[in-house]
């Protein structure tokens, strides 16, 4: 099994994700150089946080140009799990690999804190060993996390379970108040249809071991074994 | 040569915080009746090409490709020829 975490010039994130990764999984992970035309050999690829490019133009609006991404696309199309956080998200929006877009955060500031997030779905090959409402701690560090979309992709995203993570307050209930960027329905983390790609503005590598706070975390990286493992299985 | 001026706005219906922030900053700096701001960007590009038509569909092109992000903008340009 092997974990591969893109490096685009101005990612900033990936050896927190290398890290949290090796420390928590034990499995192997590689850098993949974002100028990479080869990715057969990995099981899950994780586009990290960052500021790709500057985040010129619009966040991720380059990186989705970059060599690897064609080649993340055909993996994914073939049911590769890919997992973008925070600037990898917006790159995988920007790639049209997840539907809608974001806007710069309602406060017009870098917010970067602890939230508490909702899980709205525990049936994706990320989710799987969360319980459905489970409330998390994650940290958030961005400027543009208000996701947008329009009613027709927001309905589907509801009709299809692609609405993974929501902010919430520590009791779980999604108030204006504990949306900490003004994100449409409080949406901090969606999916294809197909449930396996996933974004999400929180970093769960930032908070997979108990001292640095959280290991909330850590259950995304051990729900991608377990399905790993299964699929594993599977070929066998 | 043709130069394009190429004009990115917010559609109608995405909220435009910064917009909102510089119209809220313009009422208390006394401008009477400003009814709405809003941001948004502007590229100029010069074109190295001989054909009207062409510069355009380039144009257009650029816009569709990278340019816009059509789930939450829109845009509209100008070309016009450069005589030196």
């Amino acid at each position: 099994m092997k974990f591969g975490v893109v490096i685009f010039p101005g990612s900033n994130c990936d050896y927190d994700c290398w890290w949290a990764i090796k420390q928590v999984t034990g499995e192997r992970v590689d850098f993949i150089w974002h100028k990479e035309k080869n990715i057969e050999n990995f099981d899950c690829i994780v586009l990290p946080g960052g500021f790709s490019y500057g985040d010129y133009l619009r966040t991720g609006a380059i990186a989705r140009f970059s060599p690897v991404m064609r080649k993340i696309k055909e993996f994914a199309q073939r049911g590769g799990l890919v997992i973008g956080i925070c600037n990898g998200f917006q790159i995988l929006l920007e790639a049209g690999l997840l539907p809608g877009a974001m806007r710069k955060n309602k406060n017009l500031l870098f917010v970067c804190k602890y939230t508490y997030l909702r899980v709205e779905n525990c049936s994706t090959p990320f989710t799987r060993l969360f319980k459905r409402g489970q409330i998390l701690r994650m940290p958030i560090a961005h400027f543009e996390g208000n996701y947008y979309t329009d009613q027709d992709v927001l309905s589907k995203l509801k009709k299809n379970n692609q609405i993974i993570f929501r902010y919430c307050n520590r009791k779980g209930e999604i108030t204006e108040e504990d949306n900490p960027n003004g994100s449409l329905e409080a949406i901090a983390g969606i999916c294809n249809k197909e449930k396996n790609i996933l974004g999400m503005m929180p970093h769960p590598e930032r908070c997979s071991e108990a001292i640095l706070g959280s290991e909330d975390g850590k259950i995304i990286w051990e729900s991608i074994v377990e399905s790993l493992k299964d699929r594993n299985r599977g070929k066998k | 040569m043709f130069n394009a001026k190429v004009y990115i706005s917010l559609k109608e219906g995405v909220a435009d915080p910064q917009g909102a922030t510089i119209k809220h900053a313009l009422d208390s700096l006394g401008f009477k009746g400003v009814n709405e701001v809003k941001t948004g960007k502007y590229f100029q590009i010069e074109l190295n090409i001989k054909n009207k038509r062409e510069a355009e569909k380039q144009i257009e092109d650029m816009c569709k490709k990278i340019l816009v992000n059509p789930v939450i903008e829109k845009y509209e340009y100008e070309i016009e020829e450069i005589k030196r």
